[in-house]
């Protein structure tokens, strides 16, 4: 325990008898490998962009990027703000607290991320427009025959854009904290109590602050989503940053130009991630054991009471409500007699390349982020940066980065292959579903790498060191000591990896091999037409497929842990109903 | 290392293993297929396709997106397996030729259906479907039967008017129809009258416009053809909507009724060129343009196609006579100016 205290790592301190940190090289390569892939479109985006003139700036700072600038950061101060009130209020409730319907709540809590965002927008902007149940309702009991004779807040705008986003995107906070409430140092959180200090207050001081780089974690995730969305947005008609990439690109005819926004947009993100890095740089979160977490105060009556409806409100307005949308949908227009027999084989196509990609990121995130640890050198940083960088593209724009280094390395290969055999492979990558699997792994390491990385700033190194003096290999230290210890955050990682493979579109849609779909580009196609009720039984899919992984996971990240010296109490095991 | 700790990775990799098995089936384009690229909706073209293949017995093979097809056209380059791009919107189908991904198309059959003003004059493009851009009006609160384009920067309406995002390409098409027709500083004109008669800023798509119309939140809608056949006829919970609107087929000033199109592009390095040619010609063909007509609610390009009744029910077409190349060539400038006067904001 008082080593933990001990200030600065060890690359700051460097014990005197060791002369000459070890290389690794393996280490090195792998490091090397996954920020290389990540980098591999932001390449071939920088190489569209070089392919033009700069001469939709000057139109750009006359007319769209002022507005746009500011409805951007509007949209995500506010995001920022619903997410982590949402996001870390109901983390700490679940992991602070037992009240009535806890365990429900762990598992309904991360659902809102199972339904995409623009589905939600429609769902929202039909229940609550002029011509919906709620407004006809109000006109009925008042006996107002017109909207125009009252006012009545819009879904859309920037301030339904914020509610919308926040209430969907909140479960990326709240599983990121969620995994730091639950690991934290039990000994700290009772001393704070032996000292007299009420709920609030350890949280506060002693809870928060620790979590930091989890939360940061999660609500960067957060921003880079609603910075990248478009659906949602345009429907809405709030016109961010991004839009103006789509509108260059689109209707100006300029590609290149639409390039340059989008690498505009990456700096200045990597530049705020920097900022915050940097903020925190000399903070340590190590906490130094492994006890099992503090025991939960069991509430009672109104405090138990205003905890679960706390919990229950952002559940029923992300998930609930939209998913009771969509039930209503498919069994009032008989959706379900009519049923597309190609449902099936999209949606085992979506789980297939969900869980391949899924299991890509979590493998090689680990790895990247065992890398860094174990060499502790600022180029390991670096690499780190890099490879989170793919979250920060919006997804189109990531796919078409993309496809020329692909199709590279496929014509590479394919003339290799004709040498050597006489008759080629054709596109092995680019035309089949490893380019979709690619593009997820891309985009989502960001997700693994930022959990995780919080999570092992929580493992002190001094465990890594004594493990090493004892002969493990550093393999064995990540698989025996890291990965244990941070289960609950690569477990909240693999769950919000997969949902959000489930859930991806622009990627999918653009690199997708001939007849093959997903259930969400089955589902985009109702969508533009204008009818997405139509495809209620494609999103109802969607979030079945993220529900059982969701159960699954929740059920693994909340087992008693595996170092710990004592049992767990009881208090921390739950069965998901 | 614990047993417990082993488990779950043995399960991964069992996982991993039942999914790599099941990844190559995800590849499929034998040759002697048609492949097709295509911004239309599956859903929508693929019973055209379906009659297609019982007709000739060539499979089809699709990829349907939203953007970026041209460009993964011209990454692929040689080795790509797509024979035809099938776009809607005119500025797509000059994207396309732009990005140097199409031939030029060589077919009497084809030029015989397709008159000049909806083909490229060198043979790159040939419009396959039409629609109109028309105003849905309210039946209580707007009398008029007629309006042009231009009649809807009038002050009259001011506080009246409801239309999605002014970046939208049916909208950029519209605009750029204008430029075309008046010029650069008259359409910026009438985009700002326009703007200043909005009802509400521009958001959701032609359906909610239809809606905000029958909900009485504005009077004038602006809107495509088939948007309105379709809540009419095939989704009883937005007949209302239609139901208390009408559609009003608007004109330019001396000119007809702006029609855009859905389109095809044979690619440059087609694998299977005839068989290609053959799809092409045959979704000009009688069965493909009646099912245009009957299912998709578009106007046939072919002469001498039932239009359905729904669509027939809005009036004759009259279909304004500027080549659709210049309102492609004007598209730029439109998106410029929905800028320039914060059509959007």
């Amino acid at each position: 325990m008082t080593v933990a205290s001990l200030p600065a790592s060890a690359a700051e301190t460097p014990i005197r008898l060791r002369l000459r940190r070890p290389r690794h090289p393996f280490a090195t390569a792998i490091m090397l490998a996954v920020a290389a892939l990540v980098a591999m479109p932001v390449a071939g985006l920088i190489a569209i962009a070089a392919d033009g003139d700069a001469d939709i700036w000057g139109h750009l700072l006359a007319y769209v990027l002022a507005p746009a600038f500011v409805d951007t950061a509007l949209l995500l101060a506010g995001v920022a703000v619903v997410t982590v009130l949402t996001g870390v209020g109901t983390a700490w409730l679940v992991t602070a607290f037992e009240f009535p319907g806890r365990n429900a709540l762990l598992w309904l809590l991360p659902l809102p991320l199972a339904i995409p965002t623009y589905i939600v927008a429609y769902v929202y902007v039909d229940l609550l427009d002029a011509w919906g149940p709620v407004q006809v309702l109000l006109r009925g009991v008042t006996g107002w025959t017109s909207p125009a004779q009252y006012w009545f807040p819009s879904v859309r705008s920037l301030g339904g854009a914020i509610l919308l986003m926040g209430f969907v995107l909140y479960p990326y906070v709240h599983l990121a904290a969620r995994a730091m409430f639950q690991t934290q140092n039990a000994a700290l959180v009772e001393i704070a109590r032996t000292m007299g200090a009420r709920p609030w207050r350890v949280a506060r001081d002693v809870t928060l602050p620790l979590a930091r780089p989890a939360i940061v974690a999660g609500l960067t995730l957060v921003l880079l989503e609603a910075l990248n969305d478009i659906g949602l947005c345009e429907y809405l008609g709030v016109r961010t940053l991004t839009m103006s990439i789509f509108t260059t690109w689109l209707n100006r005819g300029s590609l290149p130009g639409a390039a340059q926004i989008a690498l505009m947009l990456l700096l200045l993100v990597a530049a705020l991630i920097g900022i915050e890095r940097h903020a925190r740089r000399s903070r340590r979160y190590a906490t130094g054991d492994a006890s099992p977490p503090p025991a939960r105060t069991r509430l009672t009556g109104g405090g138990a009471f205003l905890a679960a409806t706390a919990c229950l409100l952002p559940v029923a307005l992300g998930f609930l409500v939209p998913l009771a949308y969509l039930v209503e949908q498919a069994v009032s227009r008989t959706l379900l007699f009519g049923l597309d027999r190609d449902l099936v084989r999209h949606a085992a196509t979506t789980v297939v390349l969900a869980a391949l990609a899924t299991l890509a990121t979590l493998v090689l995130g680990l790895a990247l982020v065992s890398a860094t640890r174990l060499l502790r050198r600022p180029y390991a940083q670096v690499c780190l940066s890099v490879a989170g960088l793919g979250y920060a593209i919006p997804g189109t724009v990531l796919a078409l980065g993309l496809l020329s280094p692909l199709i590279a390395i496929d014509q590479t290969f394919d003339r290799l292959v004709s040498a050597l055999t006489g008759s080629g492979v054709g596109l092995l990558l680019a035309g089949t579903g490893a380019a979709v699997v690619i593009a997820y792994v891309v985009r989502f390491l960001a997700i693994v790498i930022g959990l995780a990385n919080a999570a092992f700033g929580r493992i002190s190194t001094d465990l890594d060191d004594a493990a090493r003096s004892a002969g493990a290999r550093p393999g064995t230290v990540v698989l025996s000591i890291h990965a244990p210890l941070a289960r609950a955050a690569l477990a909240g990682a693999a769950l919000l990896v997969f949902v959000d493979c489930l859930k991806e579109l622009p990627a999918t849609l653009l690199l997708r091999p001939l007849n093959v779909e997903t259930l969400s580009t089955y589902l985009y196609q109702f969508a533009t037409r204008g009818s997405f009720e139509d495809g209620a039984v494609a999103a109802l899919l969607i979030v079945l497929a993220g529900i059982l992984p969701v159960i699954h996971i929740v059920k693994l990240a909340d087992a008693p842990h595996r170092l710990g010296k004592t049992a767990d109490d009881g208090a921390g095991r739950h069965r998901a109903p | 290392m614990t047993p417990e700790l082993r488990a779950p990775r043995l399960r991964f990799v069992l996982t991993f293993a039942a999914c790599a098995a099941v990844l190559p089936s995800v590849a499929a384009a034998q040759s002697g297929d048609v492949n097709v690229y295509t911004y239309r909706e599956q859903k929508l073209i693929q019973p055209l396709f379906d009659a297609f293949t019982k007709d000739t017995g060539i499979k089809v093979n699709v990829i349907s997106a939203s953007s970026g097809l041209e460009q993964r056209m011209k990454s692929e380059g040689a080795s790509s397996p797509a024979d035809l791009l099938l776009t809607v919107d005119i500025g797509r189908l000059e994207d396309a030729v732009r990005a140097g991904v199409s031939q030029p198309i060589k077919s009497a059959a084809l030029d015989q259906v397709v008159t000049p003003q909806y083909r490229d004059p060198e043979g790159h493009w040939y419009a396959i479907s039409m629609r109109a851009r028309v105003v849905y009006a309210s039946k209580d609160r707007v009398a008029q039967n007629a309006i042009t384009y231009e009649e809807l920067a009038d002050p009259k309406w001011k506080g009246k008017i409801c239309i999605r995002s002014g970046q939208h390409m049916y909208n950029n098409a519209l605009f750029a129809a204008m430029v075309a027709k008046h010029g650069e500083a008259k359409a910026e004109e009438w985009l700002r009258g326009l703007k200043a008669n909005l009802a509400q800023k521009p958001s959701g798509g032609d359906r909610e416009t239809a809606r905000d119309v029958a909900a009485g939140k504005c009077d004038l809608g602006i809107g495509n053809t088939y948007y309105w056949a379709l809540m009419m006829n095939s989704n009883p919970a937005q007949k209302p909507w239609a139901e208390a609107t009408k559609v009003i087929l608007p004109t330019f000033q001396g000119g007809g009724t702006h029609v855009n199109v859905s389109g095809v592009v044979l690619a440059k390095h087609a694998p299977n060129p005839a068989n290609a040619m053959k799809l092409i010609e045959w979704l000009v063909g009688e069965k493909a343009q009646h099912i245009y007509a009957d299912i998709n609610y578009e106007y046939p390009i072919r002469a001498g196609i039932a239009i359905n009744p729904t669509i027939a029910g809005y009036g004759a077409l009259k279909a304004d006579s500027l080549p659709l190349s210049k309102i492609a060539g004007n598209a730029k400038t439109a998106a410029t100016l929905v800028d320039k006067v914060g059509f959007d904001n």
